[in-house]
């Protein structure tokens, strides 16, 4: 019981210069609580890649800690941590990259190690997760954007991962596949944090959002209440749609 | 190219050579032409044997003659370099059609295209009737390099996604009203090409993100094992065999 | 150029094969020492490159176009190991999934398209960047020198190897200098777009040219507000860098005077080219021309066949020296660039030490 009380992700003070000088990150401080569905927030530049990056130790060496579930991300259990944290990238094409779609859900459980019918157990739990069984034997460029944005979710969700971090889920979507995403990422019972533009999915999927502005936490809050602030929204050169109004539409959850 | 399961010359069917373990037919294959290459080529015979071979291989796949007629075609430019032979190779002459001819330079011409010939009809069997993760698979059991197998098998994953993208950069040049009619439009084409090989290169960069964050760390796990069993091995070994006989004869003859 | 089976005899493609092997065993411990666990990724997504570059046609005039090889590009832009695994992984794959290239001509097809190509296009370019004055135009002269004569080596390569196993014996000379003749004109071509391939991506990415390391503007530091010049890192190095520098010019000099020697027999032969010109499919009518009067049957008598000692033994001599003069090349090129790099760091070292100092 005692773990459920270590949150699944705790950013401390993070700070980051890439090594070209170039800083990104100036002191992030972020927690998020186990199960809970957090909108990343904010501007093109804001830092927000390079914040995932750090979150399971492609990018380290800045000052501040990155905790997953109680675990430092440090060079030690790098393996472990890269299991804990699964990243959806933002272009399936780069995050599938085997030749079948099965191959692909298999590849980070096998390369922690499982073998056999439990591995081909895994694979098919996790694709059927994400409503993509009967394709496990198709190569992914056979697919649709939609498809493939879905199984790129299962290779992440295949190592069980204790947090499920996803840059931009609904960009290149079309309606029906955005809502078909919505409904899986609604239907998992893991942490998400979901780095997005598309304010509105952040409303209708996330409890909590954070704004990163200029390489810090500039509000955390309700996603309904932080969309509703529109001085803050301007100053983060944040916008909702044209005729989205998130106080009169009730955040489903 | 069209990577993936199906590739140009791959017919789907079910015949007992597409059955046949991957790594037996190329290694079945790659014996047949070494075989064939080694025999002498006054054994005039032989490689009608071998030809006689090759067509009872056909059968038993269900290849047909036209198919595999068709793809001779790629040996063109050879046919024509055999065809000078007998002009250009000196040696005794004989008249053949009241033109004056080289013998050596018959028997030349002679060699390569009969040794061409079956050289590519036996490849083409092969990758008509292997898909192409079943080649890579082949490849990989027969000891080739791990890492080699590993670039090979990017290459095809990739290969469409890059010809996708290079299609779509001549589709944006010829709506903006340009043709490439001649070698003063080289430049234009050639940053195209510029482009494609920093989107590859970026690519391949976010590939090997998406790979570490799923725990690669050098080596691709081994997923599908499959040794082929002493019958399968002992059914391919029959082509080059066979064909090791017939050359045998050929020498001895 | 995919050469077929049956053109070269069994001894010397085997020997081919391994020598093929060899290169492509020794890129492979390269590139993994250069890009770690980025070699699959970056060689694979090369590769996919340098083949659907193949497929760009650059039209020349009305009706014919023609594409690149992409030797010499491979090798430029993301350096020998690398260059020559990105080819022969293209060639293996084009040998096993179009039957382009007979399955034992392949190793002759890796040594004389992936290993040869990129050795002496990656060799002329450095050579002459480094003798150049340091700036964007000597990239440009060199990828042209260096793709202009990697097509004709390459094809100088393949002669070789023909006449050591080819299965007829055609008069080697008048081979080679066709071969040569027709290869440098198509080298022409392949100098041209791999110049302003390697200038478009010079221009907008010259971190990721490969051949172009080192020519990137010096780095600045901020001192008390100011821009200053860093400490260039490689100074301390000068004389074993000037050392260097007479090997290359060196070898330069010898790769011109033997370009020049090659393309003077060349335009001394322009018969020879047009035989050679059937092999590329190029000019058809060669053959109907040779069929008609046979102009080429007074060749016999003055083409040179004693190039050619006894079969196997002569292939396994030939290509037993080539198998040696390749690893040589390897090892010096290594051992140059691990001297390089414990010198860079000895520099960055002091360099440390100095800064702090300040």
């Amino acid at each position: 019981m005692s773990l459920n009380f270590v949150p699944s992700l705790d950013v401390r003070g993070l700070a980051y210069a890439y090594p070209d000088g170039h800083q990104a990150l100036f002191g992030v401080d972020l927690t998020v609580e186990r199960g809970e569905r957090v909108a990343l927030l904010g501007p093109n530049g804001a830092g927000k890649t390079t914040l995932v990056l750090h979150l399971n130790g492609i990018l380290t060496g800045g000052a501040g800690t990155v905790t997953v579930a109680g675990l430092p991300v440090a060079k030690a259990h790098l393996a472990e941590i890269r299991r804990r944290v699964g990243i959806v990238f933002q272009d399936p094409d780069d995050q599938l990259f085997m030749p079948t779609v099965r191959e692909d859900v298999a590849f980070g459980p096998a390369a922690a190690g499982l073998r056999g019918p439990e591995l081909e157990a895994v694979v098919r739990k996790a694709l059927a997760r994400v409503g993509m069984e009967e394709y496990a034997d198709r190569p992914p460029h056979h697919l649709s954007f939609g498809q493939r944005r879905r199984v790129a979710v299962a290779t992440v969700l295949a190592m069980e991962p204790e947090i499920l971090v996803l840059d931009e889920p609904s960009s290149n979507l079309d309606p029906a596949s955005r809502r078909e995403l919505a409904d899986i990422l609604r239907s998992l019972d893991v942490t998400v944090l979901m780095v997005t533009h598309d304010l509105p999915y952040a409303l209708e999927l996330c409890g909590r959002a954070v704004v990163l502005s200029d390489g810090v936490i500039a509000a955390d809050g309700p996603t309904g209440a932080l969309l509703a602030d529109e001085d803050l929204m301007r100053r983060h050169r944040l916008e909702l749609p044209f005729g989205f109004d998130p106080t009169r539409k009730p955040a489903t959850r | 190219m069209g990577a993936g399961h199906a590739h140009r010359l791959y017919r789907h069917g079910h015949s007992p050579v597409h059955r046949m373990p991957p790594h037996c037919k190329l290694a079945a294959v790659l014996g047949f032409v070494v075989v064939v290459v080694s025999t002498p080529r006054e054994a005039v015979w032989a490689f009608a044997a071998y030809a006689v071979l090759l067509g009872a291989v056909a059968t038993a796949a269900r290849v047909p003659p036209g198919f595999l007629l068709r793809r001779l075609v790629i040996e063109v430019p050879f046919v024509a370099f055999a065809f000078l032979m007998p002009f250009v190779v000196p040696g005794e002459q004989t008249r053949l059609l009241g033109v004056s001819v080289s013998v050596p330079g018959l028997w030349g011409a002679w060699n390569v295209l009969a040794k061409g010939t079956l050289g590519v009809a036996a490849s083409v069997l092969l990758a008509a009737t292997t898909d192409l993760r079943a080649l890579l698979l082949g490849l990989q059991r027969l000891r080739l390099p791990p890492l080699l197998v590993q670039i090979a098998s990017f290459m095809i994953r990739y290969g469409d996604v890059i010809t996708d993208e290079m299609r779509r950069m001549s589709i944006a040049r010829r709506s903006r009203g340009f043709e490439a009619r001649g070698v003063r439009h080289w430049g234009v084409l050639a940053k195209t090409a510029g482009a494609l090989f920093i989107r590859s290169y970026e690519r391949g960069e976010r590939v090997h993100l998406a790979m570490v964050s799923r725990g690669y760390a050098g080596s691709m796990p081994l997923i599908e094992e499959a040794p082929a069993s002493r019958a399968q091995w002992s059914s391919a070994a029959a082509l080059p065999l066979t064909a090791l006989a017939i050359c045998l004869l050929g020498w001895t003859l | 150029m995919h050469v077929p089976d049956g053109f070269i005899d069994a001894p010397v493609s085997a020997a081919a094969g391994l020598a093929a092997a060899g290169a492509v065993a020794a890129s492979l411990r390269g590139a993994r020492r250069e890009l770690d666990d980025r070699t699959a990724p970056l060689a694979g997504l090369v590769a996919a490159f340098i083949f659907a570059v193949q497929m760009l046609n650059f039209p020349v005039a009305a009706g014919t176009s023609g594409h690149l090889l992409g030797g010499a590009l491979a090798a430029i832009l993301v350096g020998p190991w690398t260059g020559v695994l990105c080819i022969a992984v293209v060639l293996l794959m084009q040998g096993v999934l179009f039957a382009d290239g007979g399955l034992t001509a392949l190793g002759v097809n890796i040594t004389v398209m992936g290993v040869v190509t990129v050795l002496v296009a990656y060799g002329l370019f450095r050579g002459l960047v480094k003798v150049l004055p340091r700036s964007r135009r000597s990239v440009t002269v060199a990828s042209f020198v260096a793709s202009l004569v990697s097509v004709p080596a390459a094809a100088a390569a393949f002669t070789a190897l023909y006449a050591i196993g080819g299965t007829t014996d055609v008069p080697v000379t008048k081979v080679l200098t066709a071969m040569v003749g027709v290869h440098v004109l198509i080298g022409l071509g392949e100098a041209v777009i791999t110049t302003a391939t390697v200038g478009a991506v010079v221009a907008v990415r010259p971190d990721l040219v490969y051949g172009a390391r080192g020519l990137s503007a010096p780095l600045k530091l901020r001192v008390g507000g100011k821009l200053v010049d860093a400490v260039p890192v490689p100074a301390p190095a000068v004389p074993a860098a000037r050392s260097t520098r007479t090997v290359w010019i060196a070898g330069l000099a010898t790769a011109l005077v033997l370009a020049g020697f090659v393309s003077f027999y060349a335009s001394a032969s322009p018969d020879g080219l047009e035989k050679v010109a059937a092999d590329q499919g190029i000019d058809r009518r060669a053959q109907e021309h040779a069929a008609a009067d046979s102009p080429f049957a007074d060749y016999g008598v003055s083409g040179l066949t004693d190039a050619r000692l006894s079969g196997g033994l002569a292939g396994t001599l030939g290509v037993g020296a080539t198998v040696v003069a390749g690893t040589a090349v390897f090892w010096a090129v290594r051992r140059r660039r691990e001297d390089a790099r414990t010198r860079q760091d000895a520099a960055t070292r002091a360099d440390g030490r100095t800064q702090e100092n300040v």
